[in-house]
C-alpha cells in the first residue's frame, strides 16, 4: 500500500497537550515538516517562550533553550552569534512577543538578525487564564476586558507583522491562518520562505500564525474558527507583508 | 612580565578575552563603559563576538543564549543595569548556564548617581532575583587582582556551571594601576556535554529554566543548594594582612580591603594591634576562616560603602562570639584612611577598654 | 619612605589625565607603585576635569586623597576649588597664565609658572601646557627622573599620536627650564 501521509519523523512521537481545537499542534507540525524536507533538523536550534507555546520542546526533535517570557529574540541572537552556521527560531506567542518582549523582537528584526520568529497570535494570553493580549481585539471580552476591550482605556489591536516590515533589517514577514486546507498549505510555504531567507543570509524573518483559542475565547472549536475567520482576518489579514530579495546591509 | 599602567574597566576586559571570552553582549552606563568600548575592537580581532543590546535586559538574555552554546561570554554593567539583569540571572542560575557578570557598582538606590559605592552587596550575593539561587561573587581590590579573578571566574563558572558575578565599583573600574597579564594554570575543566549546538547525528538536548512538576522542581532546588555547599568547602577565598594576634580586627571588601590595608599600616606604625580581613570571595562568604581569625580580638570593625551589608554576613560567621561595630558611608562618599583609624581609636577609647 | 599624592585640575582639552598618566607611567618606570584616578562622569560633560596620581613605595590603599601634598591648577575655577585642600606645607602650581587670582594661604609653597604663555613664546602657541608644567613640577621637585618622564610621554604617545613625541619633549624642555632659569 503507497503511504500518502504519514507523521513526519521531526515529530516526536507523542500526543500534542494542546487543548482541542488550538491550532498550536498544526503549526508545531508544519514547522517539523518544513524543517525535515529542508533536511536541518541536525543543525537546527529553537528557543521557547513562556506561555502555551511553551510546550514546543516538548514535541520537535530539534535542540532546544527555553528562557524568561519574551526574550527569545534576545536568546536566539546570543545562539545565532555563537553559532553562525546553525538555524535558530523562536516560537512565540502573542503576550510574549508583542507585549513583554517587544523591544527584544523590534530589536532583533532591526538589526536584521539571522534568525526565524514564529508568532502564534490568539488574541488572549492562553497560558494565564484568558486575559487581554496586546492582540485582542476591540470590543473582546476577555478576563481583564470584562466588557469588551475599550481604546480609550486599552490602546488598538498590535499588529505586530506590520511594525517590523518597515524595518530596514527584517526580510520576510508573512501572515497566515490554518483554518482551511489551502491556508494551510499557504503558511507551510511561508514558514519555508521565512528558513530559506535565515539560511540564505537574507535578513530577519517571521511568520504570524493566526490560532483560535476555543478555551478562552468561551467557544466551540468551530465557533472559534468562524471567530477567527469573521473577525481576526479582517483585522489581521493574511499574506506576505515583506518579501527582500537582497541582503539589507549590502544595500546602498 | 612587563607591566602596563591600565584602568581597571580596560583590564577586566582585556583578561576576559585572554581567558577565552569570545562573545559580549551589554548595554551602556557610567562607570564601566570603557569596558565594551574596548571589547567592541578588541574581540572582532580574535573572531569574537561584540553586539550592544537595545537594554540590559536584552543582553543577560543573549548572554543565556551565547551560554547555552558552551561559549565563554560575558555582559557588564553597574546597580541599575544590574537591577533589569537580574530575571535572566534567576534564569541563568536555574538553567545552570555558565557567564561571567561585571557589576562595577554606583551609588544607590534608584538612579542614584555614579560614584562608586558598595551598595550592591546584597543584590549581589543573597541571589539578586526570585528563586533560591546564588551566584559566584568576586571581590577584586585592585587592578591586578581584578585581572587575575577574572581569569578564575571564567574557570569557577564552567567548573560549577553557574554564573558569577564580580562585584568591582566605579573606583576600581576607572583607575589606572600597573598590571601584568599572569596567565593562570586551571586543572582541566569537564567537557560541556551538556551545551546545545544542534543535535548533529546524535540526540536532541535542551536547556530549560521551568520544571512545572514540584517534586522535578524541588530535586533541582537541592541539586543547586549541594553545589552551593560545595562552593563553600571548596572556594571561599579571603585575604588578612596586619598583626598575627590583633585587638582590632578590620573587616572590608574590594575598594574598602585595600583602604583598610593603609589603615592597619598607620596604625601599626602608631603601636595599635590591628589586622585586616579582606573576604575576596563574597559568595561563597568565608565564614570558617573569619571565625577562626576573630578568635582573640576584642572586637571587629567592619568598613563597607554602604549602610551595612556584609556587616550581616560577619556577624553570622562570628556567631556573637565578639562585638561587631560598623562603619559605612555611602553614595559614593568614599572612608578616608585617618577616618577610619580615628574610629579605631574611639572603639579603642570607648567601647572596648580593656 | 617616598609617598606622594598629586592632583591636578584643570579644564577639559588641558591635557590634565593625559599629564597624570604620563607621571603614573613615569613612576611605574622607576618601580614604584602608582595609582591613577580620574574623576568622571557629568562632571567632564561640564568641561573641567581633575585626576589624583599617587606614587609611592608603599602599596597603595587610598586612591583619591583629601589633603594632596602637590597640586596642579590649570585654571582659575580648580584654584579656588583646591588651592585650599593642599597639606600644610605642600606644593601648588599655579598656571599663571590662566589664573588671576593669588594664593594667600602662607603654609604652602607656590610655583607660578604662566604655561600658555610660555607655550605662545617658545612653541608657537602648541597645546602643550600641560608638558609645559610637567617639566616645570620636575625641574622643582624631582617626584620622577625627567628621563623617566621622557620614556613615560613616549609610552603614552605611543601609536596614532608618535608625531606629537617631539613637540612634547621640547615642551617638557620649556618648563624645566623655565623653572631652572629662576621662576
Amino acid at each position: 500500500m503507497k503511504v500518502v501521509f504519514e507523521r513526519p519523523k521531526t515529530l516526536l512521537e507523542k500526543p500534542f497537550t494542546y487543548c482541542p481545537g488550538c491550532h498550536h499542534g498544526l503549526a508545531q507540525r508544519l514547522i517539523a515538516e518544513v524543517i525535515e524536507e529542508l533536511d536541518i533538523a541536525d543543525r537546527t536550534i529553537g528557543v521557547g517562550p513562556i506561555g502555551c507555546s511553551v510546550y514546543i520542546y516538548e514535541f520537535i526533535d530539534v535542540d532546544f533553550v527555553v528562557g524568561a517570557h519574551g526574550r527569545a529574540p534576545a536568546i536566539a541572537t546570543g545562539i545565532k552569534r555563537s553559532l553562525p552556521d546553525r538555524i535558530v527560531f523562536s516560537y512565540q506567542g502573542d503576550g510574549d512577543i508583542a507585549a513583554i518582549g517587544t523591544a527584544e523582537i523590534i530589536h532583533a528584526a532591526n538589526r536584521g538578525e539571522l534568525i526565524t520568529a514564529f508568532f502564534v497570535n490568539n488574541a488572549v494570553f492562553g497560558m494565564t487564564g484568558g486575559q487581554m493580549a496586546p492582540t485582542t481585539l476591540l470590543g473582546q471580552k476577555t478576563k481583564t476586558t470584562p466588557l469588551g476591550r475599550d481604546p480609550q482605556v486599552h490602546g488598538f489591536p498590535f499588529r505586530l507583522g506590520e511594525c517590523l516590515s518597515v524595518l530596514e533589517g527584517s526580510a520576510y514577514i508573512a501572515r497566515v491562518a490554518l483554518t482551511r486546507p489551502q491556508f494551510i498549505r499557504q503558511a507551510k510555504e511561508c514558514i519555508r520562505k521565512a528558513f530559506l531567507t535565515q539560511m540564505e543570509g537574507r535578513g530577519f524573518s517571521l511568520v504570524e500564525i493566526l490560532s483560535p483559542c476555543p478555551t478562552n475565547w468561551g467557544m466551540s472549536p468551530k465557533e472559534a474558527v468562524d471567530w477567527l475567520e469573521e473577525k481576526m482576518i479582517p483585522y489581521f489579514p493574511l499574506g506576505e507583508l515583506k518579501v527582500k530579495g537582497c541582503d539589507s546591509r549590502e544595500a546602498p | 612580565m612587563e607591566k602596563i599602567l591600565m584602568r581597571g574597566n580596560e583590564a577586566v576586559a582585556e583578561a576576559a578575552v585572554r581567558a577565552g571570552c569570545r562573545l559580549y553582549f551589554g548595554y551602556p552606563i557610567t562607570p564601566q563603559n570603557e569596558i565594551s568600548e574596548y571589547l567592541s575592537l578588541r574581540l572582532p580581532q580574535v573572531g569574537g563576538v561584540f553586539l550592544q543590546a537595545e537594554s540590559e535586559v536584552a543582553a543577560i538574555h543573549m548572554v543565556y543564549g551565547a551560554a547555552a552554546t558552551g561559549a565563554r561570554v560575558m555582559t557588564s554593567s553597574s546597580g541599575p543595569g544590574v537591577s533589569l539583569m537580574q530575571e535572566g540571572l534567576s534564569c541563568l542560575a536555574a538553567a545552570e548556564l555558565p557567564c561571567v557578570v561585571v557589576n562595577m557598582s554606583r551609588g544607590g538606590p534608584g538612579v542614584g548617581n555614579i560614584q562608586p559605592a558598595q551598595s550592591d552587596y546584597f543584590q549581589a550575593v543573597k541571589g539578586g532575583g526570585h528563586g533560591d539561587y546564588r551566584l559566584i561573587v568576586l571581590a577584586p581590590s585592585t587592578v591586578q587582582e581584578l585581572v587575575d579573578l577574572t581569569y578564575r571566574a571564567f574557570y569557577l563558572a564552567d567548573k560549577y556551571r553557574n554564573p558569577v558575578e564580580i562585584l568591582g565599583d566605579g573606583m576600581l573600574g576607572q583607575m589606572m594601576e600597573p598590571v601584568t597579564f599572569r596567565e593562570p594554570e586551571f586543572p582541566p575543566l569537564p567537557p560541556k556535554d551538556w551545551a546545545i549546538r544542534g543535535k548533529g547525528g546524535g540526540h536532541r538536548k535542551w536547556i530549560v529554566c521551568l520544571d512545572l512538576d514540584p517534586k522535578g522542581l524541588e530535586e533541582l532546588n537541592l541539586k543547586l543548594q549541594r553545589k552551593y555547599r560545595l562552593l563553600e568547602e571548596q572556594e571561599a577565598n579571603y585575604d588578612t594582612f596586619g598583626d598575627p594576634e590583633p585587638e582590632i580586627l578590620l573587616v572590608g571588601f574590594g575598594t574598602v580591603g585595600r583602604i583598610l590595608k593603609s589603615v592597619v599600616r598607620e596604625g601599626m606604625r602608631e603601636g595599635l594591634k590591628l589586622a585586616l580581613f579582606r573576604p575576596i570571595t563574597l559568595f561563597p562568604f568565608p565564614r570558617a576562616a573569619l571565625f577562626e581569625k576573630a578568635k582573640g580580638v576584642k572586637g571587629i570593625l567592619v568598613v563597607e560603602m554602604n549602610l551595612g551589608q556584609m556587616l550581616e554576613d560577619v556577624e553570622l560567621a562570628v556567631r556573637g562570639k565578639v562585638p561587631v561595630f560598623f562603619l559605612g558611608h555611602t553614595g559614593g562618599v568614599i572612608p578616608t584612611v585617618s577616618e577610619i583609624l580615628e574610629h579605631v581609636h574611639g572603639l579603642l577609647r570607648e567601647e572596648i577598654r580593656v | 619612605m617616598k609617598h606622594h599624592e598629586i592632583l591636578i585640575a584643570g579644564f577639559g582639552g588641558q591635557g590634565i589625565l593625559f599629564l597624570g598618566r604620563v607621571l603614573a607611567v613615569a613612576g611605574m618606570l622607576e618601580g614604584h607603585e602608582v595609582s591613577w584616578y580620574p574623576s568622571y562622569g557629568p562632571e567632564m560633560r561640564g568641561g573641567t576635569a581633575n585626576c589624583t596620581v599617587i606614587i609611592s613605595d608603599e602599596e597603595i590603599g587610598a586612591t583619591i586623597s583629601d589633603r594632596p601634598g602637590v597640586c596642579i591648577v590649570m585654571n582659575e575655577p580648580s584654584f579656588f576649588r583646591f588651592a585650599p585642600t593642599v597639606q600644610p606645607g605642600g606644593l601648588l602650581l599655579v598656571n599663571t597664565s590662566l589664573v588671576r587670582a593669588k594664593c594667600e594661604r602662607e603654609d604652602l609653597e607656590v610655583l607660578s609658572v604662566p604655561a600658555n604663555d610660555l607655550a605662545k613664546l617658545y612653541l608657537d602657541g602648541a597645546e602643550v601646557t600641560n608638558t609645559i608644567i610637567l617639566g616645570a613640577l620636575l625641574a622643582w621637585r624631582p617626584i620622577v627622573q625627567r628621563e623617566s618622564a621622557e620614556r613615560a610621554l613616549a609610552e603614552c604617545l605611543r601609536g596614532k599620536r608618535e608625531k606629537l613625541y617631539t613637540l612634547n619633549l621640547k615642551a617638557l624642555e620649556v618648563g624645566w627650564e623655565f623653572v631652572e632659569k629662576g621662576a
